[in-house]
């Protein structure tokens, strides 16, 4: 695999900015183990959405750059977004018997992520048909 | 959160971002078709060895190396842009089986990492 060294730049810049955000938005609201993890779901809804807008509008509106999806897509929504957390909560609220609330949690982010990505998709498709 | 801490948390969150963007273009290049393989190796090890670090570290080295490294590595946003577009192409069982095999596996790696 060919490596470009400043698009690397561009990712860990990005890693770094969303990784920070998520951060604070943990601290902001912290939640017991087994309880609806809001700061998961929030920062998961806000950056799909924003990765919808942006990977659509780079790939099919926008010139071609070549930093700024690595910075803006790979970088800061991809490390603002987290599966392994979320993993790690749905597994808690198995292991606490909270069968139901795990399965409310999965549906809804996997429901409201999808959502997500499709309606940013066409919203900048439809802009760009009238625009 | 110290500045330490959160400065801690960037470059740490940077590192894994980097690490996820190299693994996923070593994985996608080597395994090819349509199933995102990349993204799925990345979040299913995430998973594993977030399960190892939350039973071993809490307060700041957790928010380091849990929130920080593990969170930006894995992803949930491309995970949801790769479902969508596999759809979108005339590959939705792709893409359900890509929302099925990674909860499965990354609750079962969750889970392994915790035996440890």
């Amino acid at each position: 695999m060919r490596v470009d060294r400043r698009e690397i730049a561009a990712v860990f810049a990005g890693g770094f900015v969303g990784a920070l955000a998520r951060a604070g938005v943990v601290e902001a609201l912290p939640h017991n183990p087994g309880e609806w993890p809001w700061s998961t779901f929030l920062v998961n809804v806000a950056g799909t959405l924003m990765l919808g807008y942006f990977t659509t509008r780079l790939q099919e509106r926008l010139p071609l750059s070549a930093y700024r999806r690595p910075f803006l897509g790979t970088g800061i929504c991809g490390a603002l977004t987290t599966f392994s957390t979320m993993q790690l909560e749905v597994l808690d609220m198995l292991e606490g018997d909270e069968v139901g609330l795990a399965a409310l949690y999965v549906g809804a982010s996997l429901a409201v992520g999808f959502a997500a990505i499709f309606v940013t998709t066409n919203l900048v498709r439809r802009a760009s048909l009238t625009g | 959160m110290s500045i330490v801490i959160a400065l801690g948390v960037g470059v740490l969150g940077g590192a894994g971002a980097m690490a996820r963007f190299l693994l996923d273009g070593a994985v996608s290049e080597r395994v090819g078709g349509h199933f995102p393989w990349g993204t799925f190796a990345v979040n299913a090890s995430g998973a594993f060895v977030l399960g190892v670090v939350a039973g071993a570290l809490d307060g700041d080295a957790y928010t380091l190396v849990g929130t920080g490294l593990l969170g930006a590595y894995t992803t949930f946003s491309t995970w949801m842009l790769e479902s969508h577009r596999l759809g979108e192409d005339g590959r939705l069982p792709l893409g359900l089986l890509n929302f099925a095999l990674s909860l499965a596996v990354g609750i079962a790696a969750v889970w392994l990492g915790r035996q440890l």
